[in-house]
C-alpha cells in the first residue's frame, strides 16, 4: 500500500491536486476550449430559458422570442399568482416536500452510518450475509419497488399519508455502502481501542467520537437522500391521491397536465414555469455551495469496484 | 448498530417484495372478487402483446440512448482531463447542473422547448425560414424522449469518468509522453483501459436506469397528444394497469418480471464485460 492509496479515499481528496501543474500544457487548447463551452451552453440552455419564460406574461410567453426578456416584466405577478393559487397550494407543495425530503433523508444518513460503521469496525455472527443481501439489494431497480410497496401500503390503509413517501426512502443500500467504505478508511481502530481503554460505552465511542469523523460522510449521503427524494416522482405519483399532500414534483406534473389538457387554462402556464424555477432554485444553490460532497457520494466506490 | 437499517430495509424492501409476489398469484375481478389464480398472471405478462411491445421500444430506447451519453461523457471527461480548458471547472459544473433538477422540471422544460405554440425550437425554425420541426408529432417523440434523458444523463457519467482519470497516478502515461506518443494515442491506450471498470459501472448503471424508463413519458403526455401509448415503456404500461385498469395482481407480476428482466440483463452484461476483461 503505497501512502496515496491509505488515504480516506474520499471528498475530492484523492484526487492528485497537484496534476493541474504537472500533466497539461501550460498553453490552453483553444479549440477544445470553445467546443466544450459550446456543448456546455446545451446543458445550460434549457435552465436559461426557464428562468427568462419566469418573467413573461401569457401573452409574452407565446408571442415573444424565447431566449430574451418580454415586453412586460411579469415575474412578480408570476410569483404572486402561483404563491396565491388555491390558497397558497403550490406553498404547501414546497413545505411537503422539504418535510419528506429533509425527515427521509435525515433518517437513512443516519441508519447508514451507524450501520455501515457498525460494517467496517465490528465482526459479528452474519455480518456478511447481512452485508451481502444489502449489496445485492442496489442491483433492484428502483421504479420495480415500487409497485409492491404501493401494495403493501395500501394494505394497512397508509396510502395518501406523509408515511407513505417518507418510509420507502429512508431503507438506503447505497447510503451503506457509501458509509462502509468511508468508515472503513476514516476512523481509526486505535481510536475506538483508547476509548474501550478508558471505559467509554459502544454507544458513546460512536456518537462522541467516530460520528465526528464521519460526519462529511453523512453529510454526503444526506444531501443524496434529499435530492432523490425531493426530485422523486414515480414514488408519491403512486402514494399520493390528495392535493394538498402533493410534493412540488406531483403538483407541477398536475398542473401542466391541467394548462395543456385545457384550452382555456393556457393561463396556467406561466404558472407552471415559474413554479418549475422556483422548485429548483433550493437544489441548484445546494448543489453549487456542496459541490465537493456531492461530486465524492457520486464517485464513491465507484472509483474502488 | 445495524438494527434500525435493517429493520426499514426488511419493512420497506423485502416486506413489499414478498407481499406482492403473493398479490401477483391472485386476479381480482370487479365481479366475484379474488381468486387464487397460481401463476397465471406471470404467464400472461410474457405473452402480453402490449408488454411485450413495450419491452422492446425500451430496448430500443437504450441501445441509443446509453452509448451516446457514454461515448459523449467519455470524450468530455478524456478532454477535460487531457487538454488545458479556459475556465474548465465552470464548464463541467454547467454540464453537471441538469442532475440536479428535478426529472419533472427537466421533461417539462424540454416539452415546452420542443413545443410549437411557445417552444424555442420552432421559434428559430421559423426565424430561420423552416418548417416547424414538431418535436412532439408521434414521429420524433422518440427522439426526443432521447434527448432529454442524454441532457439529464450526461452530467454524473463525465464527472465518474472525470474523477476515474484524475486518479490515475500520472507516472503511467509519462513514460509514453517522453516516448513522444500523442496526446490521442496516451487516451486510447493507456488512459481508457485504465478507467474501463468505472467505464463498465457507468453503462451498466445507465442501462439499468433506462429500462425504468417513465417519467419522461408520462410528463410529456398531456404535451404530446396522441404520440405517447399508454404502454409506451414498461413502467408506463405497469402503471396504467394499476391505477386505470386497476388490475393490481397483475401490475405486480409485471412488476416482478422487469425487475426480473433488468437483473438478468445487468447480471449478462457483467459477465460478458467479465470475460472480455480478462
Amino acid at each position: 500500500m503505497t501512502t496515496r492509496r491509505s488515504r480516506p479515499r474520499f471528498g475530492m481528496r484523492w484526487i492528485r491536486q497537484d496534476r493541474s501543474q504537472v500533466d497539461p500544457p501550460s498553453r490552453p487548447d483553444r479549440l477544445v476550449t470553445v467546443m466544450l463551452w459550446v456543448c456546455a451552453a446545451y446543458f445550460l440552455l434549457p435552465i436559461l430559458w426557464l428562468a427568462l419564460a419566469a418573467t413573461k406574461d401569457t401573452d409574452d410567453l407565446f408571442s415573444t422570442f424565447g431566449l430574451w426578456f418580454g415586453e412586460r416584466f411579469s415575474l412578480w405577478e408570476n410569483l404572486t399568482t402561483l404563491f396565491t393559487y388555491e390558497d397558497g397550494l403550490f406553498g404547501r407543495w414546497l413545505l411537503n416536500s422539504a418535510f419528506y425530503s429533509g425527515t427521509a433523508a435525515v433518517a437513512a444518513a443516519l441508519f447508514a452510518t451507524m450501520a455501515g460503521y457498525a460494517f467496517a469496525k465490528y465482526r459479528f455472527p452474519g455480518d456478511r450475509l447481512l452485508f451481502a443481501v444489502a449489496l445485492g439489494a442496489i442491483m433492484i431497480p428502483a421504479t420495480a419497488l415500487v409497485l409492491p410497496q404501493y401494495l403493501l401500503f395500501s394494505n394497512y390503509q397508509l396510502t395518501n399519508t406523509p408515511l407513505a413517501v417518507i418510509l420507502p426512502a429512508v431503507a438506503s443500500p447505497i447510503g451503506l455502502f457509501i458509509m462502509r467504505v468511508y468508515a472503513a478508511d476514516a476512523v481509526a481502530i486505535e481510536l475506538i481501542e483508547a476509548a474501550r481503554v478508558d471505559r467509554a460505552s459502544e454507544f458513546r465511542i460512536f456518537w462522541q467520537i467516530a460520528f465526528p469523523i464521519l460526519r462529511p460522510g453523512f453529510v454526503t449521503v444526506l444531501l443524496f437522500s434529499l435530492v432523490a427524494s425531493w426530485n422523486n416522482y414515480f414514488l408519491p405519483l403512486l402514494m399520493i391521491r390528495s392535493a394538498d399532500l402533493y410534493p412540488v414534483t406531483v403538483g407541477l406534473a398536475q398542473l401542466n397536465a391541467q394548462s395543456a389538457g385545457g384550452g382555456g387554462a393556457a393561463i396556467q402556464f406561466p404558472m407552471v414555469i415559474t413554479g418549475s424555477l422556483v422548485s429548483i432554485i433550493p437544489l441548484v444553490v445546494a448543489f453549487i455551495y456542496l459541490q465537493r460532497y456531492w461530486q465524492s457520494g457520486l464517485t464513491t466506490g465507484s472509483v474502488k469496484v | 448498530m445495524v438494527a434500525p437499517f435493517y429493520i426499514s430495509f426488511l419493512l420497506m424492501v423485502i416486506a413489499p417484495l414478498v407481499y406482492a409476489f403473493r398479490e401477483s398469484l391472485y386476479q381480482t375481478r370487479i365481479i366475484g372478487g379474488k381468486t387464487f389464480v397460481a401463476l397465471e398472471n406471470f404467464v400472461r405478462a410474457f405473452e402480453d402483446p402490449l408488454f411485450l411491445e413495450a419491452i422492446r421500444r425500451v430496448i430500443g430506447f437504450i441501445l441509443i440512448q446509453v452509448p451516446l451519453t457514454i461515448g459523449f461523457a467519455l470524450l468530455f471527461a478524456l478532454l477535460f482531463d487531457g487538454a488545458r480548458i479556459l475556465g474548465g471547472r465552470y464548464a463541467r459544473l454547467s454540464m453537471f447542473v441538469p442532475n440536479a433538477i428535478p426529472v419533472v422540471v427537466g421533461a417539462l422544460m424540454w416539452g415546452y422547448l420542443y413545443g410549437s405554440d411557445f417552444g424555442l425550437i420552432a421559434q428559430v425554425a421559423s426565424a430561420l425560414g423552416l418548417p416547424d420541426p414538431q418535436l412532439l408529432a408521434p414521429g420524433s417523440i422518440f427522439g426526443s424522449i432521447i434527448n432529454i434523458a442524454f441532457w439529464a444523463a450526461l452530467g454524473y457519467n463525465m464527472i465518474l469518468l472525470y474523477a476515474a482519470l484524475q486518479s490515475i497516478p500520472s507516472e503511467l502515461y509519462e513514460a509514453a509522453e517522453v516516448d513522444g506518443a500523442s496526446r490521442i494515442r496516451i487516451a486510447w491506450h493507456v488512459k481508457i483501459p485504465l478507467i474501463r471498470p468505472t467505464i463498465m459501472l457507468a453503462t451498466l448503471l445507465a442501462l439499468i436506469i433506462g429500462f425504468q424508463l417513465f417519467n419522461e413519458p408520462q410528463l410529456l403526455q398531456p404535451l404530446a397528444v396522441g404520440a405517447i401509448s399508454s404502454n409506451y415503456t414498461p413502467n408506463l404500461y405497469i402503471y396504467n394497469v394499476a391505477f386505470s385498469q386497476q388490475a393490481l395482481g397483475y401490475a405486480g407480476a409485471l412488476s416482478f418480471v422487469l425487475g426480473f428482466v433488468i437483473v438478468v440483463v445487468s447480471y449478462v452484461a457483467q459477465t460478458v464485460a467479465a470475460r472480455r476483461a480478462r
